[in-house]
């Protein structure tokens, strides 16, 4: 009887031990799988488009992942006056602050006006807004485009045009900040307001310094979109080079018949993109996590 | 929902007959300086020393004035028509005549602007009433120190909500409510104003969509909604799944480096799509590094058609959303493992539960329940998930046997996109629009009202 226990229980460890093998094999495939493309695009990006140094090729696709010998040049040429890309890279780095600043400043101002305020057709105000979310945002496209241009703000003037249209509708982005405030015990509301404090006291003296995880994650991805805004800003932009940002930059380069070869120096720009936003990221996940569960969770 | 509704609207009409009936017995019964006010905003309360209110009402009122002599009547007078006159070109002069576009946009903004002052006006009467039955009780007004202050108190609502709600009528409710009109048009190619003017046409754009012979959108429309729908479903619940069982791997008892494995995945998160989908479709283009090295080794004998194949681009599309569905999922799934009460699972043991009937009968159900309404939104982003069709096949393949332009992945809403951008066809993509909105807001509705989580909410509490 002993010995069986026994025996069930080195099989059971014996099991054990194969299911954690067994995971870490996956873990381990699933990793590469995920890590590949990166790694391709990081390696690329060394690869000349001078056909002296990479023989026969021109910064086109090939066939294999290391660069037979590693340089510079994608970068350098990216880098330098050959191309707008640093021009690109300092509008989208203005678009996505100015962005970043507004829309926080905005769904802060919204969510605590339905978070704490009881006011007449609030709930109305709600429901309307979930309603004209259901609306794609593209529809309304080329109605913005002509509201933009009657101020001046397409073409050469794009890039203050762009911060306004993302920050103007904002507002209705409140759910997981408002879900945040309606965690926030309301007695520590009245306690200050039987101090004589005025709603806005509260507001910036309390609410505020207490919602430091709800405000980072709000500003990270408000930061991070204008980086992938491809769809809007080719609109708002078109035809004037100095006015896009990365996004339609880039891909013109890889679609755009007229950038034969610029694959490479595509990689390149991209490895320039993916570093700084991938780093704050990484940097503020903690609180993109808080955020991104908190606001599945209460739906 | 609908009984709320059912419930709501003899209230509705009931509150308008109401606003009507108190507009009429303050009139009656006010004195001259309200009965005035119905004229000159503002008067009444001028007149009794609430100055902030009173300027604020008298100059929304000229404001109004000026805008409707200035710009209002001259566009809302053609509003019916949306211009008669086309510019032309006379003897190398161009002779300016309407232009539809701004007809309809101005007319549009005047008419909310209408609406607004209409309720502003009978904010100002509401406000002459309270101000008069304050006085008759033998009470003081608030000082305007006082009414201002309240700004930032009891009305500091209305002080926060304020710019965000023109940001939101200019650069939302606006343009949609322009383009809901465009769609009773026949703004596109052949009708671009000034040169070519547009007008009403009915419903005939609705009927193009859903016409199946001759230059009807008919089939087209079938196969890209029918085509929307399937990639919704299976882009959410293959993340969903997928997502909950890496997780649950990385959650494993005994399992080292977790943060390791979440660091890795979450890079997906991180990068821009705009770098990491571009630079996969091209992984996997006919010149890209999968065929040429699959075809270098000998495995293929030409390229694999990942992205000129229907079948083939569409498989592929779902399988490489799950590269980027599934960090998103674990670290929700992550969140809401740890949350689940020990003591479930500890009671579980206790009864004899093995690891399966554990998942199959607590993690399951538990997620499921708290995640509901978390997947009915992922279910709708992804039925306008852009971002993903449009950087990896831009809609591709195209094919003569869909009509405009719409290739075998296209999404609604990437269809509307071509339309607007490559075709210039606004009717038909306004057209498209609403039906979007539609699909969106039945598929919420109906599924909202069946979530469990809504319709027991105390089951895991």
């Amino acid at each position: 009887m002993a010995k069986n226990t026994e025996k069930k229980y080195a099989s059971m460890k014996g099991k054990r031990r194969a299911s954690l093998t067994a995971t870490y094999i996956l873990l381990i495939v699933i990793s590469i799988i995920w890590l590949i493309p990166f790694i391709g695009l990081i390696l690329q990006s060394f690869r000349s488009f001078d056909p002296a140094i990479e023989p026969g090729q021109n910064g086109g696709m090939v066939s294999y992942i290391i660069p037979k010998t590693f340089s510079l040049d994608n970068y350098k040429f990216i880098l330098s006056d050959a191309t707008n890309f640093p021009k690109w890279y300092l509008n989208t780095v203005i678009i996505a602050i100015f962005v970043a600043i507004g829309q926080t400043l905005n769904v802060l101002g919204v969510s605590y006006a339905l978070s704490r305020m009881r006011f007449a057709g609030r709930t109305l105000l709600m429901r309307f807004w979930l309603v004209l979310g259901m609306f794609p945002g593209f529809l309304t496209m080329i109605c913005l485009y002509f509201l933009l241009k009657q101020f001046g703000l397409t073409q050469a003037g794009a890039v203050p045009g762009l911060i306004l249209v993302s920050i103007a509708s904002s507002g209705m982005g409140y759910y997981v900040c408002k879900g945040y405030f309606d965690t926030i015990p309301k007695a520590l509301d009245e306690a200050m307001m039987i101090d004589g404090a005025s709603r806005a006291r509260i507001f910036f003296t309390m609410i505020i310094p207490m919602s430091k995880p709800i405000i980072i994650y709000t500003a990270l991805v408000a930061f991070m979109a204008p980086w992938c805004d491809y769809v809007f800003a080719s609109y708002v932009a078109f035809g004037n080079d100095k006015s896009y940002n990365v996004a339609v930059g880039l891909q013109r380069w890889l679609v755009n018949a007229d950038y034969q070869g610029y694959f490479t120096r595509f990689c390149a720009g991209g490895v320039l993109v993916a570093i700084p936003v991938t780093l704050l990221f990484m940097f503020l996940q903690k609180y993109y996590v808080e955020g991104v569960t908190g606001g599945a969770v209460k739906g | 929902m609908s009984a709320a509704a059912k419930k709501k609207n003899p209230g509705f009409f009931k509150a308008v007959g109401m606003n009507f009936a108190e507009i009429g017995t303050t009139f009656a019964h006010g004195d001259w300086k309200t009965r005035l006010s119905y004229i000159i905003l503002g008067f009444g309360e001028l007149l009794r020393g609430q100055i902030a209110k009173g300027i604020a009402f008298l100059a929304s009122e000229v404001l109004f004035i000026w805008y409707m002599c200035q710009f209002g009547v001259r566009y809302l007078e053609k509003f019916s028509t949306l211009g008669t006159v086309e510019t032309t070109k006379v003897h190398r002069k161009t002779v300016y005549g309407d232009n539809s576009f701004l007809i309809l946009l101005y007319s549009l903004l005047t008419i909310c602007i209408i609406v607004f002052f209409i309720f502003l006006w009978r904010l100002n009467i509401r406000e002459n009433l309270k101000e008069e039955l304050i006085l008759k009780s033998g009470k003081q007004l608030p000082s305007n120190k006082k009414v201002l202050s309240s700004l930032l108190d009891g009305n500091f609502d209305k002080t926060l909500l304020t710019l965000p709600m023109i940001g939101i009528f200019l650069f939302t409710v606006l343009p949609i409510i322009f383009m809901v009109c465009i769609a009773f048009t026949n703004y596109d190619k052949t009708h671009q104003s000034p040169t070519h003017l547009f007008t009403w046409v009915g419903f005939d754009n609705f009927k193009e969509l859903f016409a199946t012979s001759g230059a009807g959108l008919g089939g087209t429309f079938g196969t890209v909604l029918l085509w929307t729908l399937l990639w919704a479903l299976a882009a959410t619940f293959i993340d969903y799944f997928l997502g909950l069982g890496v997780a649950m791997l990385i959650n494993k008892k005994g399992i080292k480096f977790k943060k390791l494995w979440r660091t890795i995945l979450v890079i997906t998160i991180a990068v821009p799509q705009i770098v990491s989908l571009l630079y996969i479709s091209k992984m996997f283009a006919a010149d890209g590094i999968i065929n040429q090295t699959l075809l270098k080794w000998g495995w293929i004998s030409k390229a694999i058609p990942f992205w000129t194949n229907p079948v083939l681009a569409r498989v592929m599309i779902v399988v490489i959303n799950i590269w980027v569905g599934i960090p998103y999922m674990m670290l929700i799934a992550t969140g809401l493992l740890m949350n689940i009460p020990p003591d479930l699972y500890e009671s579980a043991s206790l009864d004899g539960a093995n690891h399966r009937q554990m998942f199959r009968y607590i993690t399951l159900p538990y997620i499921m329940f708290v995640t509901g309404p978390f997947l009915l939104t992922q279910f709708t982003g992804n039925l306008n998930n852009f971002n993903v069709i449009f950087l990896l096949t831009q809609g591709g393949p195209q094919s003569t046997k869909l009509a405009g332009n719409a290739g075998y992945t296209d999404l609604l809403i990437t269809w509307l996109y071509k339309m607007t951008v490559n075709d210039t066809n606004y009717r038909m993509a306004a057209v498209i629009g609403i039906m979007v909105f539609i699909v969106t807001a039945v598929i919420s509705l109906v599924v909202y009202n069946m979530l469990p989580s809504v319709k027991d909410e105390e089951a895991f509490q």
